[in-house]
């Protein structure tokens, strides 16, 4: 028998990072359909609401090299079963701003582009409603949130103990809308063969857009095929399909030929979703040693009339500290905006922004050090479930985070520390995130020369998938790295759930040890050899894991930040920072350190930057571009010290492993407002920290 | 993009008698602003005449101890150029402040002074602008217009427009009293670089006084002899236009101010020349409280919009923070 030592855990370096270096790993656009490809562009509604009166394609078809205009009247006729924005050139009413009202096909991109300026249409138009405010009259409670959360959670007597509490804190906190902007733009390719479609495309799971491909066209399973191996990010936008998938198809079955379609960055910002903005009013009272006797977090939030998209902003609230009265609310209005979507981590996101931040005001109410008041909230159980932590290690990371950092002996007064003109101040918050498993196929197969090949649909959309399940594979099958071949990314692998919601590699490499551990046993009763001509075995896991209903099941974090604000122009720098993780097995220590790297950029990009700033007479997304759009440079980003905790968890899935694609953003922009207030004095409660905001 | 033709000429004087030919051309610099503009479809021009190659990308020496910048000179060159750095300083400041290290390779000195504002609503050709589309209105007016023009603007009108010039390098320029030399289809002339940026006045679709064909072929710096830099505030660390700049140059002696140039960017329709403080400083001691007074004076003709009031206290802190840094107050 050899030996062979574990693999998983350790920093190996991307498996496909030569390919992605050199440029032979073909994204979505790059792919080679096996015939000239034609191509795509939008014709989209300047108007937010209102009907289509006229549309006349009539110049646009004219146009030399001009295939084809896609309008509601000569579209291919779709299912009524799709939803949202998916039933693409269907009707004549008109939603959201930015809806696409027709497309042209041509020969090039140049001609298609050009040729949308010969598509002339007219509106009837209504006056866009479009801005959230939380005394909306139309405020509705939806049936339930996002992952199948309750819409609201209610424990005790809220405003009792409010009332007779010895200290509180009642303040509102905003965030705006945001755009994801992945550096590849969303692109869909689509060739027909008979009535059977391909579609080279880049999304977070293949299988969830084959689903909705095939209710469009009313296809089978085994007559639609997404392929998408590499993808350049996402974050939620490439999660579900988007109206662009399914207009490639439609026009590649109506011009009989090849058809690409890549969104332009402008349009990205309508047409594959956004962050809807919140409004969070959280209420805390506490005794004189701060312990928590009521927490009140209620959000309000919007989307879109044609879809229903409750980002479950309170959940993270009803996990985070012990208090005997507690109460969380969702609340939307239903506005004139595209649908919103998945922005990474959604919910636990904005709703720790405003969570964190009043804890960090309470602290100051109290004249507690804002870790030691987390440290003394600490619930033993999860507090509104009712059940024990699978495992909870966050005041392990508070303690570590404050040791590594330096937070020992800081002064809690605001506003009292200078560096030349800069005024200097740090700040600490807590991350928490869900822990999940979601059902996933798998199939392993030996040759006889104990070569072994790897099928599942997971995804890489940039997060080291094709390293880390290649990792978890090897060790489950007691093989080396080089043994194992790994497919993934196409749908007519086994199935599996996209990359989302951090549960890729908890789901995809649980089905593979488990599969893993079926064919080993199979080669053991034969005899420890594979038979000449091979062996095949189909595993998986069915879905969550089986303690997911006797544990709660979350990874936690701690990040502390310097914060600088330079007394004049109100500019923020955020010089160096830490943050700690516990988020049980990590499965590549590089990988996953450019996930809680990533994910706290992303988090200090939301704290000072990113706005999605809406109009509201004409009612469209005003900075939609990335010269408009700011997200943090790397000037923006200072010295970040990135670690986590042995943390092991036997009950969250076969691995011990939580999902880290998500907890880096959760807490960060918290951390870096609360810095900020002990820099200035100055407490922002509305995102992001622009300087204009200095000057109030 | 709407479809174009592309040409050169063997010289200056040919490029300028083609587009002259041309009413619907336009001279390509480096075209990081122009090629934008012509993908967004704000900028249609039917020929583009490409000049980057064909005025000069030297700096030279003046008999009188100035510079000659060819309107060719790459931002990067003119940054990194030892006699910029050395003898004005505000204007290498200006120029490493803007863009980014591959733009600034690409961008030309005269399509830099040329390039256009980044309103969101000039841009855009599904929205009401009168600069793009003369008469549909000012989108930005009552709508995004977080980082437009405190200073100078048009309220009324056709002329309405309260848009910001954008560039960082025309702020120092215009405080170092640079000198623009073009070529018309009427000869060459020269004009202060005061008088080639407008006001939106009642013709926001105009930026400049430059005539149809006309081609700005150097830039020329008079001698400054006094300590000078520029100080830029954006919303990010990097790689963002100004909110508010200030290119100063001052010189004190025995405590009071004995010459004083000031302009400000990211306030106005243009490069803003603060005449105002300039006076009120002149002979005065250079104190904290007399540069106060002088922003104060500059910004009281402030008309701040709804949204970006935070501009006025921001140039004046600006202002006086630079101007203190120049006197020997320290960072
Ligand atoms: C993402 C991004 C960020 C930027 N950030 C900044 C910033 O922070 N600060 C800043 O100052 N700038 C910034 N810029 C703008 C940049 O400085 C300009 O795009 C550049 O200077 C324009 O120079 P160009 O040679 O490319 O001009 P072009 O695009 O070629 O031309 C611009 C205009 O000038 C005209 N033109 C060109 N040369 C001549 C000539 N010799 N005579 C007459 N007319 C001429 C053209 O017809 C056109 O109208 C940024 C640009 C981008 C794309
Ligand atoms: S500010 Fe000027 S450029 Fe902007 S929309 Fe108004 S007119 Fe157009």
């Amino acid at each position: 028998m050899t030996t062979i030592d574990r693999v998983l855990g350790a920093g190996i370096e991307r498996i496909d990072g030569p390919a992605k270096v050199r440029g032979s790993a073909p994204y979505a656009f790059e792919q080679d359909p096996g015939e000239p490809i034609t191509h795509l562009a939008l014709v989209q509604s300047t108007i937010n609401r209102g009907r289509i009166t006229r549309l006349d394609p009539s110049a646009a078809e004219a146009t030399p090299g001009v295939l084809a205009v896609l309008t509601p009247a000569n579209a291919p006729r779709l299912s009524g079963e799709l939803t949202a924005d998916l039933p693409v050139l269907q009707s004549l009413d008109v939603h959201y701003q930015g809806q696409v009202v027709a497309a042209v096909v041509a020969e090039t991109s140049e001609i298609a582009r050009a040729a949308v300026g010969g598509v002339r249409v007219e509106y009837a138009a209504e006056e866009p409603d479009v801005t959230l405010r939380a005394d909306r009259p139309d405020l509705y409670a939806p049936a339930q949130v996002m992952a199948g959360f309750a819409t609201d959670s209610v424990i005790g007597d809220v405003d009792g103990a409010l009332s007779t509490a010895a200290v509180t804190v009642d303040a509102t906190y905003e965030t705006p809308a945001q755009h994801n902007n992945p550096i590849e733009m969303h692109t869909s390719m689509a060739r027909w063969d008979g009535d059977s479609l391909t579609l080279w495309d880049a999304n977070q799971g293949p299988h969830t857009i084959q689903r909705d491909l095939m209710t469009a066209f009313g296809l089978t399973a085994g007559q639609v095929r997404v392929i998408s191996p590499y993808v350049g990010g996402g974050f939620g936008s490439k999660a579900f399909a988007h109206p662009h998938q399914i207009l490639a198809a439609m026009a590649a079955r109506v011009v009989g030929r090849t058809v690409v379609l890549e969104l332009t960055r402008q349009q990205m910002f309508s047409l594959v979703g956004h962050r809807t903005p919140t409004i969070q009013r959280v209420r805390l009272g506490a005794d004189s040693e701060g312990r928590l006797t009521a927490i009140s977090h209620e959000v309000v939030e919007h989307t879109a009339r044609i879809a229903e998209f409750a980002e479950q902003t309170a959940t993270a609230t009803r996990v985070m500290y012990a208090a005997p009265h507690r109460r969380t609310t969702h609340r939307l209005a239903r506005l004139d905006v595209p649908p919103p979507t998945i922005m990474r981590a959604p919910g636990e996101t904005p709703g720790m922004f405003a969570l964190e931040s009043a804890m960090d005001e309470l602290a100051h109410t109290l004249g507690i050090d804002p870790v030691e008041l987390r440290i003394r909230n600490e619930p033993p159980r999860d507090p509104e479930r009712d059940v024990p932590w699978s495992s909870r290690s966050l005041v392990e990371c508070l303690r570590t985070g404050a040791e590594r950092f330096g937070w020992a002996g800081r002064d809690l007064r605001p506003g009292v520390r200078t560096d030349g003109r800069w005024l200097v101040g740090t700040g600490v918050a807590a991350a928490t995130y869900p822990s999940r498993r979601r059902k996933a196929d798998c199939r392993i197969s030996v040759d006889g020369r104990g070569r072994y090949l790897v099928e599942i649909d997971g995804s890489d959309i940039g997060t080291g998938t094709w390293t880390a399940l290649t990792q978890i594979a090897a060790d489950a099958l007691h093989v080396g790295l080089g043994e194992v071949e790994l497919r993934i990314g196409d749908s007519r692998l086994p199935f599996a759930g996209g990359a989302g919601g951090s549960t890729g590699l908890a789901s995809w490499g649980s089905a593979v040890v488990l599969t893993a551990r079926q064919l080993r046993a199979r080669l053991e009763s034969l005899g420890g050899q594979p038979p000449p001509d091979g062996l095949t075995v189909d595993g998986g896991v069915p879905g969550p894991s089986p303690h997911a209903e006797q544990y709660s099941m979350h990874s936690f974090g701690a990040h502390f930040v310097e914060v600088r604000v330079d007394a004049d122009t109100g500019e923020v720098r955020v010089p160096r920072a830490t943050s700690v993780y516990a988020a049980g097995t990590i499965a590549n220590a590089t990988t996953a350190r450019s996930q809680f790297l990533g994910g706290f950029c992303m988090g200090l990009s939301m704290a000072l930057h990113e706005e999605s700033l809406q109009d509201e007479h004409f009612g469209h997304f005003v900075n939609h571009d990335l010269a408009g759009y700011h997200i943090a440079t790397n000037a923006d980003v200072g010295e970040i010290d990135i670690s986590w905790l042995d943390e092991e968890d036997p009950w969250v899935n076969e691995l011990g492993l939580k999902g880290i694609g998500e907890i880096g953003i959760v807490g960060a922009a918290a951390a870096v407002a609360n810095g900020y207030w002990h820099a200035t004095g100055r407490r922002i409660r509305d995102l992001p920290l622009t300087p204009d905001k200095f000057f109030r | 993009m709407k479809e174009f033709r592309y040409e050169r000429s063997p010289d200056p004087a040919a490029a300028v008698a083609l587009l002259a030919r041309e009413p619907g051309g336009a001279f390509l610099g480096g075209g990081t602003n122009l090629v934008d503009l012509m993908k967004l479809g704000v900028a249609t021009p039917d020929v583009l005449v490409d000049v980057r190659e064909l005025t000069s990308a030297e700096v030279s020496d003046l008999p009188d101890g100035g510079l000659r910048i060819g309107a060719g000179v790459p931002n990067a060159d003119l940054a990194a150029d030892r006699r910029v750095r050395e003898r004005y300083p505000v204007l290498a400041q200006a120029l490493l402040a803007g863009a980014s290290g591959q733009l600034r390779n690409r961008a030309t000195t005269g399509g830099n002074l040329l390039q256009r504002t980044r309103c969101g609503y000039f841009t855009d050709v599904t929205r009401p602008c009168n600069k793009r589309s003369p008469g549909s209105g000012c989108g930005a007016l009552h709508g995004v217009h977080r980082n437009h023009a405190i200073l100078g603007q048009t309220f009324e009108g056709p002329g309405a427009c309260v848009a910001t010039h954008p560039s960082d390098m025309a702020v120092a320029l215009v405080a170092l009293d640079a000198v623009v030399r073009v070529l018309g289809p009427d000869g060459e002339r020269s004009l202060p670089i005061g008088e080639l940026h407008r006001l939106p006045g009642n013709d926001p679709s105009r930026d400049t006084t430059l005539r149809h064909g006309e081609l700005i072929t150097a830039v020329d710096l008079p001698p400054l002899d006094l300590p000078s830099r520029y100080r830029k505030v954006r919303e990010r660390a990097s790689y963002a236009f100004a909110l508010v700049s200030v290119a100063a140059a001052l010189r004190v002696e025995d405590g009071v101010v004995a010459d004083v140039r000031l302009a400000l960017g990211g306030v106005a329709h243009t490069p803003w020349r603060a005449r105002a403080a300039e006076e009120t400083l002149l002979g005065r001691p250079a104190t904290e409280e007399a540069f106060a007074a002088a922003a104060g004076a500059e910004l009281a003709a402030a008309t701040p919009l709804r949204d970006n009031g935070f501009k006025v206290p921001l140039a004046r802190n600006v202002v006086v923070r630079t101007l203190l840094d120049l006197s020997g107050g320290t960072r």
